[in-house]
């Protein structure tokens, strides 16, 4: 029972000293909770069933995540305790020489953490409800749903896993404490905060030219990641930039914890100006020690920002490019002729009947299964694609091919280009409300949006190079891509449709017919009940002799991307989120866990009269550049993580890059200024003189 | 002689109503410019409680203590430390050097707090360094350095002020016997070559017998005081044991 009080009265009051340690719980607990909750919100939610499949999808990601998250959790919790023991070693000490056992010290330390993990968990769990509350906007948000009206929801299998994840860490705490308890000495528990360190200086030649090596290795890797891009084809080919990269923000931060001080200190009028030496030297004491783990923070964080900003790049381009690529509510696209390349197609395996019934336009194939598109459509367009051996990719790239293929070895050169009539484009293009275009008889034009392809076709362009089609020889009437799709998807992915003059197209090469309209309806039942029908065509008992339209519709497209994107961004977020907590957690456990030595440097300092200003801004200096180096690493890190990640990303489309880098940058603000003010306050509390 | 420090009739209490412990009793004394006095006293007598409120680390219960023309128990805060690093220099028992600093850094930093520009903190350091005889450790950190040899940078530090007072709180008490005496010549000779004021609280005889004068404390009282006079060191430090065998042998570590 003595015990027991024992640790309920040193908790109360080293509280203080805790605030670090409770607010990264309760902080872990929350998110814990809140992205394994997730779920609990969506279910009052008004959701088509293959929305709701995706969110089932997207939970049992999630769960696997949380496992990799309770991991990181764990080692945190691990660290910050010892911390925590560490500070109260003094303690122990006395406890020991007043003859109490080690045994009953770790139950002392067993009630603690138990105390504190009861409180934590409550805590952490209500402000998770409370959070999850504000996610179930965000969630209506993203699946576009509505939220008619507010519910308090509460999932208790989130609460019960977060508990039992949660007690599982704290079981593993208490062995580990219990394990560094029956280890240590009384001797070096008394004696702990006296321990005099070696100052040793780093020889300045080695820093510079170590530094500027590190710098050429880092620029190096830069460059592969940024311009070398097209080069990186596989895994391996991008962990060599990432490697480089790491090793090279080890061995800066090392240089630079040798350099920065003989920098300053040859200044010499502003080394000697108020407490900067005093600040410097505490800087560049702490950072010689903590070389590795600063590496590890600011590669962390350069972690947390790039997929912060992806994740949410991602998903807000999936969402601004639906409004764009899928301008009309359905499209679809049957094949034809396919008996004109028998051989090809029943390959593919496509039965007899099949191939030889592809002589229905998708209009004409519908009527077959008493579908008419008439009493759905509002409007519809119908328009043809042709496709001949004669013109494949190997053709349009004309003498450019070879230099081409050497750069890019697998890209399938002997397919067949889709080439379309300039007036069918047209009426695509003025049914979608995108720009049209105008062609003599002798000139063809492409027009593409997928990036990369883009890129390769202009090369080819701005050579003028020549077709041959139909009889024919056509010269490209622009020197780049004109931008531009037929097919609707959620993503740029168009690589290039051939358009030419009316006139020149044979009938013959006709391979797919599109239809393209708008319902009749806006309402979202009706259309869902609509596409219904459309799909029990498949199991009508003579769909199996007919190659079906494929159809894309823009509410399958939203469905889709939705999903994919929220999975994204709630993964991204999680993910991210945890990272950024472990890093400016140990980051402001180091600062606090030398608070000891500088108590007693402090004491000195305010000793010989110094104003209480100038050491509260000593302290804020030394924190601020504590925890902005590995900081501003990371930031120019991302900068080019981030541009090679939009590359990367090029499908989904980048448009949105800004808002999501804004967004990251709150999150930064609050979470990291967070820890770095929890820090500042604790560490002047701990400083402080009390009289 | 102008008067430099004056302590009028202070009293200091701890504890409450119900149990009062007085740790300064009614003490009243002056230092004149350029006096090196020992303060000596037992374990307890209330010698460092003493130093403490002269050095406006604690407060007085009541009476005044003025050190120039400031009564320095009317200061706050800031005021406090703008005196303190202004007009007084210290010097303790266990050094209080920063252990991140260099000698050379340590000194500076004394100076750099008053917003001293570095030319003349480099000038300043050269000479107090030679005359504490420090010259070839002031690139030295704190832990490559002799507790002697500790023990004069921060005489350094607490000179290079120029203060009016330099209060030293048993300087000797963490050093050998040479360290001590090395340290203590240094302490005449900053006394008499640059008229420096030095109040110095002791408990041991030897250490005593280096300044002019000596007063013994006992029970948060002034017990005695010895005066050096014309004697010699010797003659004076025998005077000083024949007062502390007085004292009832409380200071039985004496020597």
């Amino acid at each position: 029972m003595m015990l027991y009080k024992l640790s309920l009265k040193n908790i109360k009051k080293s509280i203080k000293d805790y605030v670090i340690y409770f607010f990264t719980l309760i902080l872990g607990v929350a998110i814990f909770y809140v992205f394994n909750a997730l779920d609990s919100q969506t279910v009052m939610m008004d959701v088509s069933s293959s929305t709701q499949e995706l969110i089932k999808l997207m939970m049992t990601m999630l769960s696997s995540v949380s496992i990799f998250v309770s991991f990181i959790l764990g080692f945190l919790i691990i660290y910050a305790s010892r911390f925590l023991i560490k500070r109260r070693n003094k303690e122990f000490g006395i406890y020991l020489t007043l003859g109490m056992s080690k045994r009953k010290i770790s139950l002392i330390l067993f009630f603690e953490t138990l105390f504190i993990g009861i409180i934590s968990l409550l805590v952490g769990l209500g402000l998770g409800v409370l959070l999850s509350q504000v996610m179930s906007l965000v969630v209506a948000n993203m699946f576009e749903a509505n939220l008619t009206k507010f519910t308090f929801v509460f999932s208790s299998a989130a609460c019960v896993k977060t508990i039992i994840y949660f007690s599982i860490m704290y079981l593993i705490v208490m062995i580990f404490n219990t394990i560094s308890i029956s280890k240590c000495k009384l001797i070096d528990l008394l004696n702990g905060a006296k321990k005099t360190e070696k100052i040793k200086l780093k020889n300045p030649y080695l820093c510079i030219i170590i530094f500027i090596i590190s710098c050429l290795v880092l620029g190096r890797a830069y460059y592969i990641v940024t311009h070398g891009f097209l080069t990186l084809q596989e895994v391996t080919d991008v962990m060599k930039p990432i490697i480089m990269g790491a090793v090279s923000t080890f061995f800066i931060l090392w240089s630079l914890s040798g350099l920065i001080l003989r920098i300053v200190q040859s200044l010499k009028k502003y080394y000697y100006k108020g407490l900067n030496s005093f600040t410097l030297r505490q800087f560049s004491n702490k950072i010689n020690t903590t070389v590795f783990s600063t590496t590890i923070i600011c590669l962390m964080l350069f972690i947390t920002i790039c997929l912060l900003s992806a994740c949410l790049t991602i998903k807000n381009s999936m969402n601004a490019n639906i409004r764009e690529l899928a301008p009309a509510d359905a499209m679809f696209t049957v094949n034809m002729n396919m008996d004109k390349y028998y051989e090809k197609y029943s390959d593919y395996g496509y039965n007899d009947f099949q191939i030889q019934n592809s002589h229905y336009t998708a209009k004409e194939m519908f009527e077959l299964f008493d579908f008419n598109i008439t009493t759905y459509f509002k409007d519809y367009i119908e328009v043809n694609t042709y496709a001949t051996p004669d013109l494949t990719m190997n053709h349009t790239l004309g003498s450019k091919l070879n230099s081409i293929r050497t750069q890019f070895p697998f890209l399938a050169y002997d397919t067949m280009e889709s080439i379309m009539k300039i007036s069918d484009y047209n009426k695509v293009a003025k049914f979608y409300g995108i720009g049209e275009y105008s062609l003599n008889d002798d000139e063809y034009m492409i027009v593409a949006d997928f990036k990369s392809m883009v890129k390769i076709r202009d090369v080819a362009l701005q050579n003028g190079e020549v077709i041959h089609l139909f009889g024919h020889t056509l010269k490209p009437k622009y020197n780049t891509c004109q931008d531009g799709f037929l097919e609707m998807s959620s993503q740029h992915i168009n690589t290039g449709i051939i358009l030419v003059a009316d006139n020149i197209v044979d009938e013959e090469y006709l391979v797919q017919n599109h239809l393209i309209g708008n319902y009749k309806t806006t309402d979202r039942e009706k259309i869902i009940a609509i596409e219904n029908n459309i799909n029990k065509i498949d199991k009508d008992s003579k769909a199996n002799e007919y190659l079906l339209p494929s159809g894309s519709t823009r509410l399958a497209i939203r469905e889709a991307t939705t999903g994919l994107s929220a999975m994204v961004t709630f993964i991204g977020l999680y993910l991210g989120i945890i990272f950024l907590i472990s890093s400016a957690a140990v980051l402001g456990l180091k600062e606090l866990s030398e608070s000891s030595d500088n108590k007693e440097r402090f004491r000195m300092l305010r000793k010989i009269g110094t104003d209480e200003k100038l050491i509260n801004k000593a302290l804020f200096r030394q924190i601020a550049i504590f925890f902005m180096l590995p900081l501003i690493l990371a930031l120019i890190h991302s900068i080019f993580g981030i541009m090679f990640a939009v590359k990367v990303l090029e499908v989904f489309g980048n448009e949105q890059l800004l808002p999501s880098i804004i967004t990251t940058a709150i999150v930064l603000v609050i979470i990291y200024g967070g820890y770095f003010l929890i820090t500042y306050y604790s560490s002047k509390n701990i400083i402080k003189e009390r009289y | 002689m102008e008067s430099i420090l004056k302590v009028e009739r202070i009293e200091k209490y701890y504890g409450n109503r119900s149990s009062l412990t007085k740790a300064i009793d009614d003490i009243s004394f002056d230092v004149r410019k350029s006096e090196f006095v020992a303060i000596m006293g037992a374990s307890g007598s209330g010698k460092t409680t003493l130093l403490n409120v002269i050095s406006t680390i604690d407060k007085v219960t009541s009476g005044h203590i003025w050190v120039g023309n400031v009564d320095i128990t009317k200061l706050k805060d800031n005021d406090l430390n703008k005196f303190r690093r202004e007009e007084l220099g210290f010097i303790f028992q266990d050094f209080n050097l920063l252990d991140t600093l260099t000698a050379y850094e340590n000194i500076a930093l004394a100076l750099s707090i008053q917003n001293v520009p570095f030319d003349e903190i480099d000038k300043r350091i050269k000479k107090v360094a030679y005359d504490l005889d420090i010259i070839n450790v002031l690139n030295k950190y704190p832990y490559q350095m002799s507790g002697g040899q500790k023990q004069r940078v921060a005489s350094a530090r607490a000179i290079i002020t120029n203060p009016k007072l330099i209060l030293a709180d048993e300087p000797t008490g963490a050093l050998d016997s040479k360290s001590s005496k090395m340290l203590l010549d240094r302490f005449n000779y900053l006394n008499d070559e640059l008229k420096a004021t030095i109040l110095m609280v002791t408990h041991d005889a030897f250490t005593a017998s280096y300044a002019n004068r000596v007063i013994f404390i006992k029970d948060g009282k002034i017990f005695k005081e010895l005066h050096k006079g014309d004697a010699t060191r010797k003659e004076f430090f025998d005077k000083i044991i024949d007062v502390v065998t007085l004292l009832g042998g409380n200071l039985n570590d004496a020597l």
